[in-house]
């Protein structure tokens, strides 16, 4: 195993929520609420869930657009947690981000060439061949014309613009990049070649991500290993192809099976039923006690009320696997609540 | 979805697929087109609005040469022209207030001064007013609006309650007794510039919260944008975030407003002239005009309708030139 990159324990983020003229605290959203992580040197770790469960602020607090509220984050060695802006300012040069949306994304008043520019400027990062060579080369990078530098973002397309984006990330040479849902806006066959292209940079660039996002068919793709999001907590953490494989929470069960099968051939097939959760996602503001998947889990007791499952090994599992359920799904179990997916909803 | 490993790098390859021909054409042909030249060819194609943007040119022009225009076609604004003039009825001679080749827009009533060369540094008057009252409201309005924006919290709501409190303030009032209350010449000028700028510092101090209100909102949305984000996240500091991300996006509602601003603060210069505490006589401005004419107009309705008809002009002008630069800027906002 190699080292870690990115080190999270005990992270936190809790957005207050004010009230009247003097601003009285009424509450809080707990947007991120204790997860522990381990982001390990060149691989790419997924992180998926649905909308609202946290994600983005955890992307944010990694690079530290955000402030934890607790927890500690120690990058590369140095704890990052609470450092002022100015003291994180010869950090970010190591750690960048992919924004989601494209289009607001990219300032449209500003060229493409002094969009990618920036990161060099802001950090003062010398350029001996000369900025505008150096952007073109980041252009050439990504796949995009070098002599598009003075173009601006209006004339680009959503993937181009992607590439922009990634262009501009990889100016400062980071050595992690936290993508935020970064093809999601972006369409299913130009999602491709942004992923790819992605793909490629890692390996030469010997870049580590940690790569947001929605869908689970990119997120399969492009990880190594993925993290499950529920209401700010880590609810399933395995390598990629044992918890495609062998998923244990029944939230990760539930997801998975609504993952759409492009074979209409396969939708037959047993294990292509689906689950249907009922209800909607609680709210972060006051959020259930113990499992806060219980009030959606066709598996839940009374235990799942009073006790918060740890993110625990389990035996049968490979080391590596961690799943925070009191009853978590073992191999052919007969899910209440699956039914086929042939059966109108 | 397929994510086969077929799908390359550089397949995405809509630049690069015309990129030969264009190479081949030259390097300028490649060079993009901002939204600022978008916006100017938007421009050029309304033709209202070039109407109204020539107007404004010729307008300008009138009021910078008016020395030399009136020593080529008029007379000095304050000779007094008795000849001209009925003894009996104390109207102007001859038809329509007067108009002859001498007197180009003929005279006034009573006294027989050139309307034409009042009307021209009439004109001097009112866009010195209109023009820099409107450049102070845009500053103050962008300073203010701007912190309350980015800032946030409680500059936010000091910033706010202020500009609420302005936009209920009786201002015609409030001017007229700031006006009658200051001395008539104040810091080495003479009176009509001093009182010119007391009229500017005026108009533009309550002015401001129009800008104010459309520079936070916008700040307010703009802070949000991912791009901000982007920039903080490459260690930009505020400065370079507010003047360098967020005031180019600002630019187009800010030109707008402060163009739609100028016709309001015309005719705001020509409420305080005609209600007598604007530029003090023998100093000519179109609203004391409008009120000379006030009790001739009976008899001579030319004296009245001439500067009206100039006010009228120059405000359609102005109002007709910043909805077209607005459409221009924005189209969306149709």
């Amino acid at each position: 195993m190699s080292e870690n990159l990115l080190e999270v324990s005990g992270l936190e983020k809790h957005f207050p929520i004010t009230k009247g003229l003097f601003r009285r605290q009424v509450g809080a959203v707990r947007a991120v609420d204790g997860i522990d992580l381990q982001v390990r040197s060149g691989e790419t770790l997924g992180l998926v869930g649905e909308s609202g469960c946290g994600k983005s602020t955890t992307g944010r607090l990694f690079t530290r657009i955000l402030e934890p509220t607790a927890g500690k984050i120690v990058f590369d060695g140095k704890d990052i947690s609470h450092k002022s802006f100015s003291q994180m300012r010869p950090l970010r040069r190591d750690v960048q981000m992919i924004f989601q949306d494209p289009y607001s994304s990219l300032n449209p008043r500003h060229t493409v060439g002094s969009i990618i520019a920036a990161p060099l400027q802001i950090q003062s990062i010398p350029t001996p061949q000369g900025l505008k060579k150096a952007v073109q080369e980041l252009l050439e990078l990504v796949g995009l014309n070098p002599e598009h530098y003075n173009r601006y973002p209006h004339e680009f397309s959503g993937g181009q613009r992607q590439r922009i984006g990634i262009a501009r990330a990889l100016a400062l040479r980071p050595k992690m990049i936290v993508a935020d849902e970064p093809v999601s806006a972006l369409d299913v066959s130009i999602q491709a070649q942004v992923v790819n292209l992605l793909d490629d940079l890692q390996r030469e660039f010997d870049l580590t991500y940690v790569f947001i996002a929605h869908d689970l068919s990119v997120v399969r793709h492009i990880s190594d290993r993925v993290a499950v999001m529920y209401l700010g907590k880590v609810v399933e953490i395995a390598e990629r192809d044992e918890l495609y494989k062998n998923p244990r929470h029944p939230y990760t069960v539930a997801l998975m099976s609504a993952v759409p099968v492009p074979d209409p051939a396969r939708r037959d097939r047993a294990q292509r039923e689906r689950v249907l959760l009922t209800g909607d996602v609680p709210s972060p503001i006051n959020p259930p006690s113990g499992c806060r998947f219980r009030t959606r889990c066709w598996k839940a007791q009374d235990i799942c009320a009073t006790e918060e499952p740890p993110l625990v090994t389990r035996l049968e599992d490979p080391e590596s696997h961690q799943t925070a359920c009191h009853f978590p799904i073992v191999e052919d179990e007969q899910v209440v609540g699956r039914r086929p997916a042939s059966t109108p909803a | 979805m397929s994510l086969g490993p077929e799908t390359s790098l550089h397949d995405e390859s809509t630049p690069t697929a015309d990129a030969a021909q264009e190479r081949d054409t030259s390097e300028k042909a490649i060079a993009g087109r901002s939204l600022k030249q978008i916006a100017w060819r938007r421009l050029k194609k309304d033709r209202v609005a070039v109407g109204g943007g020539i107007v404004i040119l010729v307008l300008i022009a009138i009021a910078i040469l008016a020395p030399l225009l009136i020593k080529l076609l008029g007379h000095p604004f304050d000779e007094y022209h008795n000849d001209k003039i009925d003894p009996t009825l104390s109207l102007p001679l001859g038809k329509l207030g007067g108009i002859s080749k001498d007197f180009l827009l003929g005279v006034e009533p009573v006294n027989g001064r050139d309307i034409f060369s009042r009307i021209v540094y009439g004109a001097q008057t009112t866009l010195t007013v209109a023009f820099l009252s409107a450049f102070l409201s845009t500053i103050l309005g962008v300073l203010f609006g701007m912190s309350a924006g980015f800032l946030g919290g409680w500059v936010d709501s000091v910033i706010s309650r202020i500009m609420d409190f302005l936009l209920a303030f009786p201002q015609l009032l409030f001017s007229i007794a700031l006006v009658s209350v200051l001395p008539q010449s104040m810091l080495g000028f003479n009176t009509r510039w001093s009182r010119t700028i007391v009229l500017i510092v005026v108009i533009g101090f309550f002015g401001w919260p129009y800008i104010g209100r459309i520079v936070r909102g916008q700040t307010l949305s703009l802070r949000e944008r991912e791009f901000v984000e982007a920039s903080r996240s490459l260690g930009a500091r505020s400065p370079r975030i507010l003047f360098r991300e967020m005031l180019p996006n600002l630019a187009a509602p800010i030109l707008v407003y402060t163009t739609l601003i100028i016709p309001t603060n015309i005719l705001t210069e020509a409420a305080l002239s005609f209600l007598g505490v604007g530029i003090p006589p023998p100093y000519p401005s179109w609203g004391g005009m409008l009120s000379d004419a006030l009790q001739f107009y009976r008899y001579d309705p030319m004296f009245m309708i001439i500067p009206g008809a100039m006010i009228f002009i120059t405000v359609l002008a102005f109002n007709l030139f910043g909805d077209g630069l607005r459409d221009a800027l924005d189209p969306k906002a149709r």
